[in-house]
């Protein structure tokens, strides 16, 4: 059992931070690398990356949208109830170097993971740029740690609210533009963004990776169910990633498989509220 | 006296007899139990004497009391009342006269004689007779669920053995001298030990007699395939069809677990040494029975939530139920097992940190990785690979959504593509989820099919159809990307190829479509890369596996051993326990030797 030592509400209550003690997870796990939870004994296994790690104190820190039956009922757990099982660490960490400059990309939850990275980056001695996005004000998670952590930080609300209006295309577009020194593109976050990133760093032919989180059952490799295409070739997200390199990953492929368990998970919180 | 050859015949099954002279039955019912009544003549007494069916020979219903050894004078039948004392046989054991009936086994008649001593358990049959006997008796089938009505649940499709028929099927083994059998048994199982054990009606001794060198017996006689290994040598199977070892080994095991029987053995003294088993499949599971037993401290690693393997997630409930599966790793924990779950070796922990703290390392993690065949469609919704759909099954118990969360792969036309085990596994799965038609997609033809012949015969009459000598090339999917029918070639059979199979080969323009909306894909699985990311010193093969001395199935790295599918690529439950046993043969030698001093241990040495 893992117990919750601490809860955090996010985003009006849809994104929710656990503080999770799990000790040889903590001293293991490295940034991008995740995790697969299953809550209770009638639970379904789910992947969540871990957004930060505490080996001192022996947590992993886990933040998750609420969006089906599983991460619905994990809202309703408190600090001081359990966790049935988690294990991991899963999945390749980032390759995290010295390189020169990184432009960190995120939107919506995909910045838990994302400033995971981002703070590996700078710890290597990079200039690390942020580009963080999200739909409204409220929507947005982690600003105080991103601004720790990147040399510039640039916020974009669909909608205005706060930073600059728009995409984080935008802004990415700009970088790009202005400067030549980037070497590298991290994009974490909706599969539409990290596509349209990618649909960008291509012009400029800058390396772009990308954190996939497809619906995975076991997470070591056994099911298959987080297949996609990497450069025509059928990877497993769980194994071969979840970072691969965005030129290379069929986002459309990818998006469909994704819509499909949309619909099972909508049945799953449907027969779970009857 | 007798012929030398005569000998006592373990055969105790319910039998029925006939006067030699008048041919009337002895056979009599009374209030519901079967005796056989007959007349004696004791210390010039007439007098009647009643034995019980299974030819008990002066049983305590016998209304005559007859003093310890003494030895009737004349036995009579009851109707005709001629004498039944035979004037050229006497008694195999202690040379008294005895008694010639007429028994009828299987609808053939032989002469059976009964030991007119009081006490002498001997009844006797030339050894021609007895094998003449035993060549009668038929292979007992397992009483088993109706097809019609198991296509609607999940549970286990045969009932098993009943005691009548186990001592049926026990009566049938010949008890070789040189039993071809064991020879056959990746684990040397004592066959005709505890066959003759279960003659005898000693079920206990006999589930103690095969636990000596296979801890799963239970597992074993459900889903080992038999009539390829044991059964396949069996002598009675040259003329007839083989004694039914699986079915004898799973009806004792089930007696023991059913009766309460088992008992945790003593364990020596502990050694001191640590053992860490990579995998809670049946390779890990054998190696930790037998180093546990041996006096080693195990510390079993489990990736997933649960503990068994491809025991747990792959082979479905109403083949091997789980909790048959639980019960044997209970009495694992019983000998002091350990079981770490959720803990995936290679990240958590890698090899080399384990031999830190382990004396010696076990890889048994299977051969989990699946192969899809790379054609287009396969990302479509509701195509699964069959690790996929079964763990969805099995593990995550799906079928049981929504109580539990885990949501049912389900579809009303369903392919499965290949042709073994597991392909059979998956397709009953869907019958009884609810899909009206489920179709196995094979390449090659019938007489190719790698599945067993039992399991085949289930799908068969489960109403599950098949199409053989069909591979598909592409998936085609509806306008929301779910798959709605496999376009499918038709193959004719080529040359044999590197495996001496015919190859298929696909017939031009023969393009057709089967309708569908789920698809498995079981057409096996590939090694699983999370050990070698961290352990790139562990030597693999040119299939990808790990590379091992098939002596003592040490690696490449020293104290590191491995079997399963890990090493051999996708096999059986059986094989894998073999592979588990040589190891841990192997690793005790090795540790041993360390413990005494003669070989010094040099952690990590490739």
């Amino acid at each position: 059992m893992f117990q919750i030592v601490r809860k955090q509400s996010m985003a009006k209550g849809t994104i929710i931070r656990f503080d999770v003690n799990a000790p040889k997870i903590a001293k293991k796990v490295k940034p991008g690398q995740f995790i697969i939870l299953r809550v209770n004994e009638t639970g379904e296994r789910i992947p969540l990356t871990v957004a930060d790690k505490d080996p001192f104190s022996g947590t992993i820190t886990l933040i998750f949208q609420v969006v089906g039956k599983t991460t619905a009922l994990m809202r309703s757990l408190n600090e001081g109830d359990s966790i049935k099982d988690i294990s991991g660490p899963l999945g390749k960490a980032a390759e995290v170097e010295n390189i020169g400059t990184v432009v960190m990309v995120g939107g919506g939850t995909g910045v838990a993971i994302l400033h995971h990275v981002a703070k590996a980056f700078k710890e290597a001695g990079n200039y690390v740029i942020g580009i963080v996005g999200a739909k409204e004000k409220e929507m947005l998670i982690l600003e105080r740690e991103m601004q720790g952590i990147c040399d510039e930080l640039v916020i974009t609300t669909d909608d205005g609210s706060y930073g600059r209006r728009g995409f984080v295309t935008d802004p990415l577009n700009t970088y790009l533009q202005e400067r030549h020194d980037v070497k590298l593109v991290y994009a974490i976050g909706p599969i539409i963004m990290m596509k349209n990133v990618v649909k960008l760093t291509k012009k400029f032919n800058v390396r772009t990776m990308v954190s996939l989180n497809p619906i995975m059952i076991d997470g070591t490799g056994m099911c298959g169910g987080c297949r996609v295409k990497v450069n025509d070739k059928t990877k497993f997200c769980c194994v071969d990633g979840p970072d691969f390199d965005g030129f290379e990953v069929d986002f459309d492929e990818l998006m469909n498989r994704n819509s499909i368990y949309m619909k099972d998970e909508k049945e799953s919180l449907l027969a779970s509220i009857r | 006296m007798l012929d030398q050859d005569v000998k006592y015949l373990k055969f105790r099954s319910f039998l029925n007899t006939y006067c030699p002279h008048c041919h009337n039955s002895f056979n009599r019912e009374k209030q519901g139990e079967q005796t056989l009544n007959f007349n004696a003549l004791y210390k010039k007494k007439d007098m009647e004497l009643i034995l019980s069916p299974y030819l008990d020979v002066f049983e305590a219903n016998a209304t005559i009391d007859i003093v310890q050894d003494g030895v009737l004078d004349d036995l009579l039948c009851p109707k005709c009342k001629e004498s039944l004392v035979s004037k050229e046989t006497s008694c195999g054991e202690c040379g008294s006269p005895v008694g010639e009936v007429i028994i009828s086994v299987f609808s053939k008649l032989m002469p059976f004689y009964v030991c007119l001593k009081y006490g002498c358990e001997w009844h006797g049959l030339t050894k021609a007779d007895e094998r003449r006997i035993k060549l009668k008796i038929p292979r007992q089938d397992m009483p088993e669920q109706d097809s019609t009505l198991r296509v609607h649940n999940h549970q286990e499709v045969p009932y098993g053995y009943t005691t009548e028929l186990a001592l049926l099927e026990a009566g049938r083994c010949l008890q070789c001298k040189d039993p071809k059998c064991v020879q056959g048994c990746p684990v040397n199982v004592d066959i005709p030990g505890f066959i003759s054990l279960v003659a005898e009606q000693k079920f206990d001794e006999a589930a103690k007699r095969i636990k000596k060198t296979n801890t799963l017996p239970a597992v074993c006689g459900r889903v080992c395939p038999q009539e390829s290994q044991c059964e396949e040598r069996c002598i009675v199977g040259v003329k007839d069809k083989p004694v039914a070892i699986g079915r004898l080994e799973r009806f004792v095991a089930d007696y023991e677990r059913k009766m309460d029987l088992v008992k945790t053995p003593d364990i020596p003294e502990n050694t001191g040494q640590k053992i860490a088993v990579v995998g809670s499949g049946p390779g890990g599971l054998t190696l930790a029975a037998d180093m546990l037993q041996l006096g080693y401290d195990v510390t079993i690693f489990e990736a997933l939530h649960e503990t068994g393997g491809v025991l747990t997630y792959g082979i479905p409930e109403f083949r091997l139920p789980k909790s048959i599966v639980q019960f044997e790793i209970g009495y694992l924990k019983q000998l002091g097992a350990r079981i770490e779950l959720n803990h995936v070796i290679g990240t958590i922990f890698t090899i080399d940190e384990l031999l830190e703290n382990f004396d010696s390392v076990f890889i048994g993690v299977g051969a989990g990785l699946p192969t899809f065949m790379n054609i287009p469609g396969e990302s479509l919704g509701n195509v699964f690979s069959a690790n996929e759909y079964l763990t969805r099954m099995n593990l995550m118990k799906a079928y049981k959504f929504p109580e539990y969360d885990t949501p049912m792969p389900t579809g009303n036309k369903v392919v499965v593509l290949g042709g073994g085990n597991v392909a059979m596994d998956c397709a009953r799965t869907a019958k009884r989820t609810g899909s009206e038609e489920v179709t196995i997609v094979y390449r090659r033809s019938r007489h190719e099919l790698p599945a067993r012949g039992e399991e085949v015969h289930h799908a068969e009459e489960e109403g599950i159809k098949f199409r053989l000598l069909t591979t598909p090339i592409q998936y085609i999917g509806t306008d929301s990307n779910e798959v709605k029918g496999a376009e499918c070639l038709q193959m004719k059979l080529g040359e044999p190829d590197a495996s001496g199979r015919r190859r298929p080969v696909p017939i031009d323009g023969s393009n057709f479509n089967i309708e569908c909306d789920l698809v498995v894909i079981a057409v096996g699985t590939g090694p699983n890369p999370i050990i070698f990311q961290t352990t790139p010193d562990l030597k693999r093969n040119k299939w990808g596996y790990i590379d091992v001395n098939p002596e003592t199935n040490e690696t490449s790295k020293e104290f590191v051993y491995a079997g399963g599918d890990i090493v051999t690529g996708s096999a059986t439950v059986i094989e894998a326990m073999g592979a588990g046993r040589i190891a841990a043969r192997a690793m005790h030698e090795k540790l041993t030797k360390i413990r005494k001093g003669k070989e010094k241990k040099v952690v990590g040495k490739v």
